[in-house]
């Protein structure tokens, strides 16, 4: 660039010639210089902030657009990228051990009615009442022409239905998609499953929450989509627990009893392979609860889990136990069985005089009741208490079930000498059946306390925790196996299967204070086989009676005992269990058969 | 040169812009089709489910039972019973020649004779 000097000598020389001043030129173009320097300036700042205000326009220009986006467009999910959870199903399968399935879902359809849409209310009104009994045509009339602007008319429908009210043709009539919970297998294991029904509903969608058992129990993991609808696998067997339920029927049946109930446990795991409980009722359908009346006689009532019963002489075991394991006394002590013993003014009496005394296996096998109050009287409250509170009688079991919880067993308010003495033999103190299949699980198993379960565990929790010693569990093992083969419960063997148990009476407690006189509890608690405890099998009448010539009977030998006998008969082979020692006539038989 | 290089640029642009609007659509089309897949893997499944159910449901044990006592002349199927269980030495065995290896043997006899 060509500067040009502040005094030119054009304009100095010619300033010159007129007289002035040359100072004047040079402050002149002094002047003109720095005008020109302020003017690009101001320029280049102008730009600047031109170049600033656009920047900042453009930046909320961006913010302000993509708002305006999100708020004007639909909301969509992202659909690319990523694996994307696979849920078709809102609630997880039920299957049982062997993964065969207890509960599922089945899409349906829901029917509602937008009135104002309809055309021809009347036509409607009497198609649907055709369709569906149950619905009434002069109601439905009145519904559809009144001020209702919606109704819901069916909440399930089945496709038939459906096709029919499709049929009619009648706008005003619409479906939402329903899912609802199928349980296919009927009334087998309705206990265990509980039922589900609808929680909230809207038109597109419902709610489907448990309302007891595993349903309700677990339901928060069957509707968690982050399980993937893994199914619930269960501890049940199926085809176990559906023979279980026949036999257990026809047994109450014959044994003219009002109610039942069977539990069958894996003494290692304490899993539960089958609880039934008699009458029962079909989880598609549950019923509401009784409002009015015994709620324990109600179907929906399980007889395993919320029944507290004084379980009578089964407890006896639990006596014996303690007596062998604090070397109180061993299988051939002799126990002094005189009767009848009074505390008070109580009296102990035994079914029939057993004599002076008799040993301790004798005292099992034969269910004395004086004997075993004697024994309890001279352990202690304390040891008792302690010991029956390590089997878990003190509190409610923390199996699976939402029942479970509220079932804490009936302890005596005041534990006195006598409670101890009558407790020793199961009159006092009532706990479930699970409480006690659960007790003998665990002085069977070689002492090993175990947790009852529901759901499917493959080995038995780590940490053993010992509430006999193995060889007081062996002998308790071969007392059992004497009171069937040669005691009160013989009518409970079964050939092949060295079934050992221990039966139990007790008379049932009157709502007004005091005991019925002919109405009884009778509960055989059964382990097999016995050379190596598997299962404990838990079965409880509720007043059976049955007539053996001019005389009644009601004592678990003849009632619950054949009961347990026989479903140990049709279980154990469903469970792959070989028969023992079985005698040349039936492998026989077992021929001649398979030629057929 | 300049005007080359003006043209060639173009050129790419367009070609660029070609390019990236293709695979822009056919992105979309994948999407279309990946959605419409899952919407048929969905419907499938629901299949499956009402399969499974219909499955459960036709097997269930009561149905068994009965569809066993109304054939019980046909199939004679009782509920299992311990006697069913055998032992090894009720399997007949095959005779002596019928086992492979002494058929080998014998035909090696029979080979070295000759």
């Amino acid at each position: 660039m060509i500067r040009r000097p502040l005094r030119p000598l054009a304009r100095v020389l010619s300033a010159r010639l007129k007289g002035e001043n040359p100072d004047d030129v040079e402050a002149e173009e002094r002047a003109a210089r720095l005008r020109k320097l302020q003017k690009v300036e101001r320029q280049r700042a102008e730009t600047r902030l031109l170049l600033v205000g656009v920047l900042f326009l453009m930046g909320f220009g961006a913010v302000g657009g993509r708002m305006a986006m999100l708020a004007a467009s639909e909301p969509v999910e992202p659909t690319s990228g990523g694996q994307r959870a696979t849920i078709t199903m809102q609630r997880a399968d039920i299957v049982d051990r062997n993964g065969n399935i207890l509960a599922t879902n089945l899409a349906t359809e829901a029917l509602y009615a937008q009135p104002l849409e309809m055309v021809d209310p009347q036509a409607a009104a009497t198609g649907l009442a055709e369709i569906f009994p149950d619905l009434d045509a002069e109601k439905l009339l009145a519904d559809f022409t009144g001020t209702k602007k919606f109704l819901w008319l069916k909440r399930t429908i089945s496709p038939e239905q459906h096709q029919a009210v499709h049929d009619l043709g009648e706008p005003g009539l619409l479906f939402g998609p329903r899912e609802i919970r199928l349980y296919p297998n009927g009334k087998i294991a309705a206990h265990v499953l509980g039922g589900a029904g609808f929680g909230r509903e809207g038109v597109h969608a419902a709610e489907v929450i448990g309302k007891a058992g595993v349903e309700s129990k677990f339901d928060d993991y069957l509707r968690d989509p982050a399980e993937g609808g893994a199914p619930l696998e269960l501890s049940l067997d199926l085809s176990v627990q559906s023979a279980v339920e026949t036999v257990l029927a026809g047994g109450m049946r014959l044994m003219n009893a009002k109610g039942a109930s069977a539990v069958l446990m894996d003494v290692k795991t304490g899993e539960i392979l089958s609880l039934a409980s008699l009458p029962d009722f079909d989880p598609n359908q549950r019923p509401v609860a009784p409002t009015k009346g015994d709620p324990a006689d109600s179907p929906i009532f399980n007889r395993v889990v919320q029944g507290r019963y004084e379980l009578g002489s089964t407890f006896k075991i639990f006596t014996a136990a303690m007596a062998l394991e604090s070397g109180y006394a061993n299988p051939n002590t002799m126990i002094d069985t005189q009767g009848p013993l009074r505390w008070g003014k109580f009296t102990i009496r035994d079914f029939h005089d057993y004599g002076k005394t008799l040993s301790l296996m004798d005292v099992i096998v034969k269910s004395s009741n004086i004997g075993t109050a004697r024994m309890a009287q001279e352990m202690g409250t304390e040891k008792q208490q302690a010991f029956l509170k390590s089997l878990g009688f003190f509190e409610a079991l923390p199996v699976e079930l939402t029942e479970a919880s509220r079932s804490k067993p009936l302890l005596p308010p005041r534990w006195s000498e006598l409670s101890t003495m009558t407790i020793s033999y199961g009159h006092g103190l009532a706990a479930s059946p699970l409480h006690l299949a659960t007790a003998y699980s665990s002085i069977v198993n070689g002492g090993v306390r175990v947790t009852p379960t529901i759901l499917k565990r493959e080995a038995p929790r780590a940490g053993a925790d010992f509430v006999i010693s193995e060889a007081t569990s062996s002998e308790v093992t071969r007392m059992l196996r004497a009171v069937v083969s040669r005691g009160t419960a013989s009518m409970g063997d079964v050939p092949g299967y060295s079934v050992g148990g221990k039966t139990g009476t007790a008379d049932k407690p009157h709502p007004n204070g005091g005991y019925y006189e002919d109405k009884v509890i009778t509960t055989f608690a059964a382990t097999f086989p016995t050379n190596e405890p598997k299962y404990v099998l838990v079965v409880t009448l509720d007043e059976p009676e049955i007539e053996d010539g001019d005389e009644a009977r009601r004592t678990a030998g003849w009632t619950a005992a054949p009961v347990a006998a026989e479903i140990i008969r049709r279980i154990a082979p469903l469970m792959n269990m070989r028969p023992e020692n079985m005698e040349q006539e039936s492998q026989v038989v077992s021929m001649a058969l398979a030629r057929n | 040169m300049r005007s080359l290089l003006y043209v060639s640029s173009a050129f790419i642009l367009v070609v660029l812009a070609f390019w990236a609007y293709r695979v822009n659509y056919e992105t979309q089309a994948a999407e279309a089709r990946v959605k419409e897949l899952r919407l048929e893997i969905a419907q499938e499944r629901e299949n499956i489910a009402v399969m499974r159910a219909e499955w459960a449901y036709l097997n269930r044990p009561d149905r068994l039972r009965e569809l066993a006592e109304l054939h019980f002349p046909d199939l004679q199927l009782m509920p299992l019973h311990s006697a069913q269980f055998g032992t090894p030495g009720m399997v007949a065995y095959p005779s002596e020649e019928l086992l492979i290896e002494n058929a080998v043997a014998a035909a090696f006899r029979e080979a070295a004779e000759e």
